[in-house]
């Protein structure tokens, strides 16, 4: 029992890291229209910019840095490749971000090498909290509270100031937005940047957790796709629920029958998609 | 054009060579220069270019190079060049089958080598046996190769799972005690290391107090750290490899697992360690080959040969190794049958024992005719705790592989050669 | 019907009849005689053959991708289906190879049948998820399941067989024979897509991909036609999937991956998704590509990430849409 208590709880963590790439996959799918496969290739970047750039303005700056340099390169990529993009058939985007992610990955084994690399956090995070719960170490707490903190952050900038109200207006109805003169372009480029600042910022927290390889982002890809389909296309809460759910079911299943925890997400992906086909908190015929 | 083709010997390459060179003047007979018309025995090597083994199978590619190097910087084989050609695949094992069959079809190449992973070598092995073809499987630990489905043609480098645990077997058990509990990786190669072990621990009169089997490609393992932890071992056992091996370490770590129990496990690389934080790095662990061997002669060399090859300030890894003596083994198998005759190959393998410079260890390295296995050594240790690269390792001991190694018979392998082509 | 021109083939670039078959007749004898001219030009038998099983992978994809219109990330998981179920039936029923094929092409078929119903819920990039999400359901059983599929080590010990027909017998072991089986069954896979194209099932196929909206109206159901394009060219891929597994006498869990899944697309995209002969040319081009790139680099994965990005800027259409649209300028 106690065992199941803490696959739960484990899962909670795994979810909201799914929960935290699938924001930045939704964000970009929701007003670009586009999936970016490339997403995990960013994800591995943020890390691996995190690894070069501590030794220089140490954890906590390489944390606030990566990501948003991660952003920057993304905002620069969405104006030279993505941008030709819009408007034609979803196929040519779903390609362009396959190749990119190749390109990408490519490009981070020949700079940072094959062979993984280790990415240190900082002491006092790295053991555990307790002797009891020695599962619960600083560093998994820590990345709960950033996680959430990040995802809250994300939705008071939709809610609250004048470009999220745009990139939400963009995303139910582009065409009226653009009639009122609001530089659709600019907005889109701008919410891109902030899909891939997302990646980067979960790049940062997996590299403290697993390792940095050129492969790390591919893992977890799969995972939010999942994530998107069982919270629903369009809506951004439903992404952090439908992470959630999977890593918790995940969790659940570790306990009893570890070899069927990857089988078991895509098993509740099926169900939703019987039952509820636009998922739990979509919205009907968006992106079709 | 293939850049990895037409190792040109030029002047300059023999004078830069020179120092690496020397170490095996004595292995090949023959002039030590080529006239361009000469016609290169060729190796083909197909080798996880891009994907999760890449970094392991780009230091088998640097150990054979070297090999190459120095072979044709003393004459070649039979006074030809030999030449390697390099074939990347990525992880996908149809596309390593594909490029066996362009090696063989397209570029008539004598030998193949290559492989890093289980899944690869077992599908190279049955395709270069279909061609008729020596094959060498340098890093790809499947225990069917040299054993169920050994083959006529294919031979290896790298050790067996029974030699990986008893490795080290006896180290751990005296170290930490009777109790063992193991965390392994839900695949054949898992479950051969664990059944391996158990069989060992019973006869030992020890007890396994737990067995954790995680899917291929976890990476979070608390939830089988946490029955370890509450089984209470002496030792836990970490039968994992790759980046679930790294990731299993770093979690012991975070956890404090370490404090309460031994680590440890069959399989360390260097490569491996490299990849883990430091303070992440602990156990005891059994090597299949490691450059700090201060008694052995020609290692020390062949360290620096190695560095200056790969003009990288890197130590060989095993794998390095597997790369180097798995190549000089196909040139010494060719040059001792004075023929590239596949089968002709195959019996002068057979039995071959790699001299002192290319075997670098204090034991005897035969490839056994038997099951076609390298039996070399096998090198036990301890991880050196807030060590810097490359001293990250502490040999406790290096085992004679002959004296632990089970018989082909007990490995399942009864060879068979073909009717038409046996001498 | 809106875009019917664009269902026939490439093969109408000519008026008279003569002309019209001459593209055909061209592709058929290069193909029946590759033994003779491919190691002249460098190549290698098998290198055709696996040409010719991602072509005929491809060319079962384009009847959901490109003429019906079905953004399928996924079809992989039908062509890996294929291939185990051949692979399984030789290891562990029987060792003829005929009907390990139709094992092969039943167990692909059958599944495409059954996951389609899932997946033509949703249209657009959703259909795209679906699908890729629901091939990587599959890929995870291959690679769990040890006890059956040989997990992450995949599936060996199975060999293609010889066929005996009375006296004679087909030697499959022959690389070249095998070629030629290779292309029989190629053969075949045109002749159903080519049936089918041009039959009012292709014709409705395209009216589902070129105004659903009028399908409606006429009491269609589009959905109807999306699950049986996705079946038929789920079956067809399967069939590609068995030929792979009796070609390499190997399967492996990367068989199924999403990856693969988007080979097959580019392939499409590359010769033309709008054509008949667009796959098969994709898989020339791609297969060739890859296998002479990877031999000179270890970067060459960046090579043909960079061929997607240049096939989506500046080829949208593909090689022969190009070839069409110069035509009928």
């Amino acid at each position: 029992m106690e065992l199941l208590l803490f696959n739960i709880f484990n899962g909670l963590i795994v979810g909201l890291f799914y929960a935290l790439m699938a924001l930045g996959l939704s964000l970009i799918l929701g007003l670009n229209g586009i999936i970016n496969f490339a997403n995990g290739s960013f994800l591995a970047l943020g890390g691996y910019l995190a690894f070069t750039l501590k030794p220089e303005i140490g954890f906590w700056g390489a944390l606030v840095a990566s990501p948003l340099l991660a952003g920057l390169i993304g905002l620069v990529i969405e104006r030279g490749l993505i941008r030709p993009l819009y408007g034609r058939d979803p196929l040519y985007s779903l390609l362009l971000t396959f190749g990119l992610a190749m390109i990408i990955q490519t490009m981070l084994r020949m700079t940072w090498g094959a062979n993984g690399l280790p990415f240190k956090v900082p002491d006092f995070m790295s053991h555990p909290l307790s002797q009891t719960y020695f599962f619960l170490t600083g560093y998994r707490v820590f990345v709960v509270v950033l996680t959430i903190l990040a995802a809250g952050s994300l939705f008071a900038l939709l809610q609250f100031t004048r470009v999220g109200v745009r990139i939400r207006a963009g995303n139910s109805d582009l065409e009226t937005v653009s009639a009122l003169g609001i530089n659709i372009y600019r907005l889109r480029a701008v919410n891109f940047g902030l899909g891939i600042l997302m990646a980067g910022l979960a790049g940062v927290l997996a590299a403290g957790r697993l390792g940095l390889t050129p492969t790390m982002g591919a893992s977890l890809l799969m995972p939010s796709f999942v994530a998107i389909i069982v919270g629903g296309v369009g809506s951004l809460m439903g992404s952090v629920l439908g992470g959630i759910i999977i890593g918790v079911a995940s969790g659940i299943v570790t306990t009893y029958y570890p070899a069927a925890s990857q089988v078991v997400i895509y098993l509740i992906m099926a169900v939703v998609l019987i039952v509820r086909p636009r998922g739990l908190l979509g919205q009907e015929g968006l992106l079709e | 054009m293939n850049p990895y083709e037409n190792i040109h010997i030029s002047r300059r390459h023999l004078i830069k060579a020179g120092s690496a060179v020397a170490a095996t003047a004595a292995l090949y007979p023959g002039l030590g220069a080529f006239a361009k018309s000469d016609n290169p025995i060729k190796i083909g090597q197909v080798t996880p270019g891009t994907g999760t083994y890449s970094a392991l199978g780009g230091n088998q590619v640097a150990g054979a190079k070297l090999a190459v190097d120095q072979i044709n910087s003393n004459g070649g084989v039979m006074g030809r060049p030999v030449q390697l050609l390099l074939e990347n695949t990525g992880s996908d094992v149809g596309k390593s089958v594909q490029k066996v069959r362009k090696l063989v079809h397209r570029n008539n190449v004598d030998f193949l080598t290559g492989s890093v992973s289980s899944a690869v070598a077992l599908a190279d092995s049955q395709a270069s046996h279909g061609l008729n073809t020596l094959y060498m499987d340098l890093g790809g630990h499947a225990d069917a190769i040299t054993g169920k489905k050994c083959s006529w043609n294919t031979f290896r480098t790298c050790s067996t799972t029974w030699l990986l645990t008893a490795g080290d077997f006896h180290t751990l058990f005296e170290q930490f005690g009777k109790k063992w509990f193991f965390l392994t990786p839900d695949y054949n190669f898992g479950h051969a290391l664990h059944r391996d072990y158990v069989q060992q621990l019973k006869q030992a009169g020890g007890q396994e107090v737990g067995n954790a089997l995680a899917p291929l490609g976890t990476t979070d393992f608390s939830s089988y750290l946490i029955k370890a932890k509450s089984a209470n071992p002496d030792v836990l056992i970490i039968l994992n490899a790759g980046n679930d091996q790294i990731n299993a370490l770093k979690q012991v770590h975070q956890f404090g697992i370490q404090n309460d129990m031994g680590i440890g496990g069959p399989m360390m690389e260097m490569e491996t360690l490299e990849s883990l934080p430091a303070d992440a790095r602990v156990g005891y662990w059994n090597m299949e080959w490691y450059w700090n061997q201060p008694n052995t002669p020609h290692v020390q060399k062949f360290v620096e040969d190695y560095k200056k090859s790969t003009k990288a300030n890197k130590v060989p890894t095993a794998r390095s190794w597997f790369g180097y003596a798995g190549t000089h083994a196909l040139a010494l198998a060719a040059e001792k049958a004075q023929s590239l005759n596949t089968m002709k190959v195959v019996k002068a393998l057979e039995g071959l024992e790699l001299p002192p410079e290319i075997a670098l260890q204090p034991h005897k390295a035969v490839y056994r005719s038997s099951d076609h296995q390298l039996i070399g050594s096998q090198f036990p240790g301890q991880i050196r705790k807030n060590g810097s690269y490359p001293h990250l390792f502490d040999l406790s001991s290096i085992v004679d592989s002959s004296k632990i190694a089970r018989s082909a018979e007990a490995k399942g392998c009864s060879m068979s050669y073909p009717s038409s082509m046996s001498s | 019907m809106s875009g019917t021109e664009s269902t026939v083939p490439a093969a109408s670039f000519g008026a008279t009849p003569i002309m019209r078959l001459l593209p055909s007749l061209i592709i058929w004898s290069l193909l029946l005689s590759v033994p003779f001219w491919m190691p002249l030009v460098g190549g290698y038998t098998a290198l055709a053959s696996r040409v010719l099983i991602f072509g005929l992978a491809a060319m079962g994809l384009n009847l959901l991708l490109g003429f019906t219109g079905g953004l399928s990330f996924g079809h992989a998981a039908y062509f890996g289906l294929g291939a185990y179920g051949t692979g399984l039936m030789l290891k562990f029923v029987s060792g003829s190879t005929p009907l390990a094929i139709v094992v092969g092409v039943l167990v692909g078929g059958m599944a495409a049948t059954v996951f389609g119903l899932l997946t033509i819920r949703r249209r657009g990039i959703y259909f795209a998820m679906i699908t890729i999400a629901v091939g990587q359901m599959f890929y995870f059983i291959a690679v769990r399941w040890n006890s059956l599929t040989g997990g992450e080590d995949g599936l060996t010990g199975f060999s293609r067989t010889n066929i005996g027909f009375g006296q004679a017998v087909l030697n499959l072991h022959h690389t070249i024979t095998f070629y030629y089986f290779t292309l029989f069954f190629f053969a075949i896979g045109c002749a159903v897509v080519w049936r089918v194209l041009h039959s009012p099932l292709g014709h409705t196929f395209v009216a589902v991909r070129e105004n659903q909206r009028r399908l409606r109206f006429l009491g269609l159901s589009v959905g109807f036609y999306i699950w049986i394009a996705f079946a038929l060219s789920g079956t067809v891929a399967a069939l590609a999937g068995t030929l792979y597994a009796l070609l390499n006498n190997f399967t492996s869990p990367q068989d199924l991956n999403w990856l693969l899944s988007g080979d097959f697309v580019i392939i499409c995209v590359l010769g033309g998704m709008r054509t008949f002969w667009g796959p098969p040319l994709g898989a020339t081009i791609y297969v060739v590509v890859q296998d002479y790139l990877s031999s000179i680099t270890v970067n060459w994965m960046a090579f043909i990430g960079a061929l997607f990005v240049v096939v989506v800027l500046f080829f949208p259409f593909g090689l022969l849409g190009l070839l069409q649209r110069r035509s009928s300028q």
